[in-house]
């Protein structure tokens, strides 16, 4: 998993409530098989105003250019900024695979939902949680100011704005730990190995009706 | 010291060990695999060289893209037209042969909805814990379970280690006491939870579902509650067991027999809250309070009673809010204060996970039974959540009533609930449905849905607008499902 520290970036303003997995990558996608090649279809619903389907070559379907990820300012954003309950919806991992093949690397909401703040974590892309009002004041100042950038540091746990004010976020020991490490979850658990036998083995003498097929 | 709840004892039973960091490992039980989720899962076990950890713990079936119709089904996962989900089918197959894992593949009579199947098969049982790359594993719940949804890493992750890395949520009840009025529903119930706690009411909490109201449930309409915890913002919903539970159990092919099945029955009794239990967060309805529910915007929250109107967003004073509203009536082609049973549908769809068991089937026969679909209505569709639950409702007659009101009987999957196959929405079209999500474009680009009960949507199809299911019901007649 690739490693998050800190990192500054262009910030794109995405101003709705709920924004849902279904809207961050529509379901004609999920039928790759793969997990890679889904940053061009990122918000596909939104952001073009044809309807896309997987596969397709993205560079020349027409662009909605109401959508605020297609305004020339935020080309090359890093960092989005939402509303509350941001990744609402299904476990798709795929939408935070689209969110850091887009180039997102962190994303602040007042709130997210549970799988997707779960998920984000392992692919390297920070969800940083943030008090609402302090999250109507970052609208406001990157609505105001072109070329809008905050810097999140994981390891310090804050996002500083350009102005120098500092707000100081929340996170998980532990998926912080892995974060910044960039550690793979799988390789950490099977250090545990005999801690899960001699659970399972216990488990197993408990509930024997758990282990039985059909 | 206060007592414990159900969630804190099924964590209790399954907590491997604690790090000092306040993770946890969970052990997992039962696995459930299906096609959209799992393939990059299997990839990465081959990149590095692991084996599932137990592979009896899983069990697999295709369900999101599987065509639904007999024509198309017949020549297996080769023929199934869209190349991307046919490989994706082939991909699950191959995946589960080459790790032995048991699958119900396409053209096996137990094929289905995940989360239909789960529970008809006894692989569900109560006091596990289960997982599936899907959020609404949550239906599991229903049996005095911890289940809840989780992402493809986590997929891999429990294939390779039989655990998950979690951390405990907070406890949350919801309690509905009283008795439901004739035509209202479990759906009923928990879209009127939604309405009332919002899509992130429940967001960090396990949602136990409490009260008369949820004991007097069957197990169907306990799996519908659960099943939409996750629109509450839960990952985790729940009913505690009771005498309900044990008898569905019963005789399901992975159920305990014999001297295991007392000593099974013995534990899962005491899978119930602590009379003294403490609950973080507590929300009460009234279950004679609940109306037949619609939802009329783009989020499970956007609903109202059959009997009321779609809202006024110049009556909303949170900006964000009216935002939404404004932005939710011009997607949905509503107006302001528009009388729900004035809107007019062109598509109806009974199923999904939420919906397709045989209660549901049998709710909406019980009202389309001796009437037409409305010539308005371009399509009325009926998908069984799994083979078992097609053939239970032919034998009893349920696919005569549907086909000769004018609906089309279909072969088992998710369909049109988030169209993945060829079953989807045209642009613009209204659509009756008693899956979970009203997502933009949910149902197909462009495409408008309206959440409500199997009954209500049954009704809908017949008068081709919304009406109110109560109205439809022979005098005794009980749409409860
Ligand atoms: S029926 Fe719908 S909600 Fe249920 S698993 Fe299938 S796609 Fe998901």
């Amino acid at each position: 998993m690739k490693a998050f520290t800190k990192h500054t970036g262009l910030v794109a303003p995405l101003d709705r409530a709920n924004v849902d997995t279904d809207q961050i990558i529509p379901k004609q996608f999920l039928k790759s098989i793969r997990r890679t090649g889904f940053g061009p279809y990122l918000f596909d619903e939104w952001r073009y105003l044809d309807v896309g389907q997987p596969g397709q070559d993205c560079s020349t379907r027409p662009l909605n250019p109401d959508f605020v990820l297609n305004f020339p300012r935020y080309r090359g954003a890093s960092v989005l900024l939402a509303r509350e309950n941001f990744g609402c919806g299904s476990s798709r991992e795929h939408a935070p695979w689209a969110l850091e093949e887009y180039g997102f690397r962190a994303i602040i909401a007042p709130g997210f939902a549970d799988i997707f703040y779960n998920n984000s974590f392992k692919n390297g892309l920070l969800p940083v949680v943030l008090p609402a009002d302090v999250v109507d004041e970052l609208f406001r100042q990157c609505e105001a100011s072109e070329g809008y950038t905050l810097t999140v540091d994981l390891e310090a746990q804050t996002v500083t704005r350009p102005d120098g004010v500092q707000h100081r976020f929340e996170v998980d020991a532990f998926r912080r730990h892995c974060l910044l490490n960039g550690l793979d979850d799988i390789g950490l658990t099977l250090q545990e190995k005999d801690a899960i036998l001699a659970f399972e083995a216990r488990h197993r003498t408990a509930y024997p009706w758990l282990f039985q097929g059909p | 010291m206060a007592g414990k709840t159900l969630y804190d004892k099924l964590w209790e039973m399954h907590e491997v060990s604690r790090r000092d960091d306040g993770s946890s490992l969970i052990y997992i039980d039962r696995h459930i695999l299906h096609e959209v989720t799992s393939p990059q899962a299997f990839e990465g076990l081959r990149l590095a060289g692991r084996r599932p950890w137990r592979t009896d713990a899983n069990l697999a079936t295709p369900d999101h893209n599987v065509p639904t119709t007999r024509a198309e089904r017949a020549g297996g996962p080769q023929a199934i037209a869209d190349p991307v989900s046919r490989l994706q089918v082939q991909t699950l197959d191959r995946n589960c042969r080459d790790f032995g894992i048991l699958e119900f593949a396409m053209d096996d009579p137990r094929q289905g909805i995940v989360h239909v199947v789960g529970p008809e098969q006894g692989a569900t049982l109560p006091g596990m814990t289960v997982v599936c790359g899907d959020s609404h594993t949550s239906t599991h719940g229903a049996f005095g379970a911890l289940a809840h949804g989780i992402g493809t890493s986590e997929v891999e992750h429990v294939l390779a280690t039989q655990c998950l890395v979690a951390k405990k949520m907070k406890n949350m009840q919801v309690r509905v006491e009283g008795t439901l009025g004739p035509g209202v529903t479990a759906k009923d119930i928990v879209l009127a939870v939604i309405g009332r706690i919002g899509t992130a009411g429940g967001t960090g909490h396990a949602l136990e579902f409490a009260g008369s109201a949820i004991r007097a449930l069957s197990m169907e309409g306990r799996m519908t509650l659960c099943n939409m915890a996750i629109e509450a913002g839960a990952r985790v919903g729940m009913v505690a067991v009771d005498e309900k539970t044990i008898e569905y159990v019963k005789g399901r092919p992975f159920a305990p027999r014999g001297e295991l099945w007392e000593r099974a029955v013995a534990v899962w009794r005491t899978l119930v809250s602590d009379p003294d239990a403490h609950f973080d967060r507590v929300v009460e309805l009234r279950a004679e309070d609940i109306k037949p529910q619609v939802s009329w915007g783009t989020s499970p929250e956007m609903v109202v009673p059959v009997d009321g109107r779609v809202p006024d967003p110049d009556a909303e004073p949170d900006p964000v809010r009216r935002d939404s509203i404004v932005r939710a009536l011009r997607y949905m082609g509503l107006q302001p204060n528009q009388p729900i049973t004035s809107i007019r549908l062109d598509r109806v769809f009974i199923g999904s996970c939420t919906n397709s068991r045989i209660e549901d089937l049998r709710a909406a026969a019980a009202v389309v039974r001796g009437r037409k679909v409305a010539p308005n209505i371009k399509q009325a569709l009926v998908v069984p959540g799994s083979g078992l639950v097609k053939a239970q409702a032919e034998a009893e007659g349920l696919d005569r009533v549907f086909l000769e009101a004018g609906f089309e009987w279909r072969e088992p999957g998710c369909s049109m609930c988030l169209a993945m196959n060829p079953d989807r929405l045209g642009p613009g079209e209204h659509c009756a449905s008693p899956s979970n999500r009203n997502f933009e474009g949910r149902q197909g680009a462009g495409g408008r849905t309206l959440l409500v009960s199997p009954a209500m949507a049954a009704a809908a199809a017949v008068a081709g607008h919304f009406v109110d299911v109560r109205e439809l019901l022979p005098a005794g007649q009980d749409a409860a499902a």
